[in-house]
């Protein structure tokens, strides 16, 4: 399979969250999202609730999927960096680790270089913990689904 | 490829709908959305024309409940029908869990669905996946039109591996469901089995 199960763990997870949460502060930032390249989210920090951060993360993995496909057009590797200007709100995207976008979402509270600095430092961090999950070896917790019987997946459409 | 969170104890998995210019994928999603209860579902996202013709895809979050202690989530998707936008399509194909085909079942469209089937093989075969190989169902849609082929020849014509088939009209909402049930059923047992 091309595109290997992307599994989580708490270790992580908490990991993540401490990138997204120190980005947030660091940066000065609205938002922080960190999101597959499939549109799931994986992690945030300083999202209110207004936020629907379920369909701005399939909007973000299209819109990157989209960037994705002009470059292999202009034979261009990747562009691994975007950014969006609006009159309140600024949206900063990165690749990180070739599957993983960080999102900022930022105000006037902020300056887009400062924001950039920020997120130059995350990345880095970023990608020593998703190489490093990407190598880990498939845990027991796995087991969990080979034990899905018949009855469970019916079960969950009901009658 | 599904995507599991251990630490919040959730699947999450993307299904794509796939099938000729206006055979009815976005159809089968506005249906969806419209019978799923609020707390299961997500806005719907639609990325289309003026003409509402769908421009890159139709977005529609649900949640499926638990299984095992673990929530299931569906991001469902279809892609746009019309020939000339094929290399949107090879990018919403990307991490792919399972495949709905809709066909249409009128006459005038035979043509444009086994085109579009044999694009959806190319455009897969492309990112590493195999048609036969991944959870995949076929809808066949319009079935209340009167120009409507026979099932037997739709079959015949676009099913010669026999996976699950439906029959459906995505304007009432028949078939809908089963055809969703089908394929999120065969993805999760593909789960199962390691992924």
């Amino acid at each position: 399979m091309l595109n290997p199960q992307l599994a989580l763990y708490d270790e992580e997870l908490t990991e993540i969250r401490e990138v997204a949460d120190r980005l947030h502060q660091d940066s000065r930032a609205r938002t922080i999202l960190i999101v597959d390249k499939n549109g799931q989210l994986i992690a945030a920090s300083g999202v209110d609730a207004e936020l629907d951060t379920t369909s701005l993360s399939s909007l973000v993995a299209g819109n990157v999927a989209a960037t994705g496909g002009i470059a292999k057009l202009i034979e261009e590797e990747e562009f691994t960096g975007q950014y969006h200007e609006g009159k309140e709100i600024s949206v900063h995207m990165t690749i990180v680790a070739r599957r993983i976008i960080l999102v900022v979402l930022f105000d006037k509270n902020t300056t887009q270089g400062l924001v950039r600095l920020r997120v130059k430092k995350a990345n880095e961090a970023l990608t020593g913990i998703f190489d490093a999950l990407a190598a880990k070896p498939k845990g027991a917790q796995e087991d969990v689904f080979k034990e899905i019987t018949d009855e469970d997946i019916d079960n969950l459409f009901g009658p | 490829m599904s995507f599991i969170n251990y630490s919040a104890r959730e699947i999450n998995c993307k299904l794509v709908y796939y099938g000729p210019g206006l055979c009815g994928k976005t159809t089968n999603l506005q249906f969806i959305y419209s019978k799923t209860r609020p707390e299961s579902k997500g806005k719907m996202i639609s990325l289309a024309t003026e003409t509402e013709r769908t421009l890159f895809f139709d977005f529609l979050p649900l949640s499926l409940g638990e299984i095992r202690g673990f929530k299931t989530r569906f991001h469902l998707y279809t892609v746009p029908g019309q020939v000339f936008y094929d290399a949107s399509r090879k990018l919403i194909l990307k991490g792919v869990d399972g495949v709905c085909f809709v066909a249409d079942s009128q006459l005038e469209r035979m043509e444009a669905n086994i085109e579009s089937l044999d694009n959806l093989r190319f455009n897969l075969e492309e990112q590493g996946y195999d048609l036969d190989k991944i959870p995949y169902v076929i809808q066949y849609n319009k079935r209340d039109l009167p120009s409507a082929v026979p099932l037997d020849e739709l079959r015949a014509t676009l099913n010669s591996n026999n996976v699950p088939e439906f029959e459906a009209c995505a304007v009432t909402g028949e078939g809908v469901f089963d055809t969703l049930k089908a394929l999120a059923k065969q993805v999760l047992t593909e789960l199962r089995k390691g992924g």
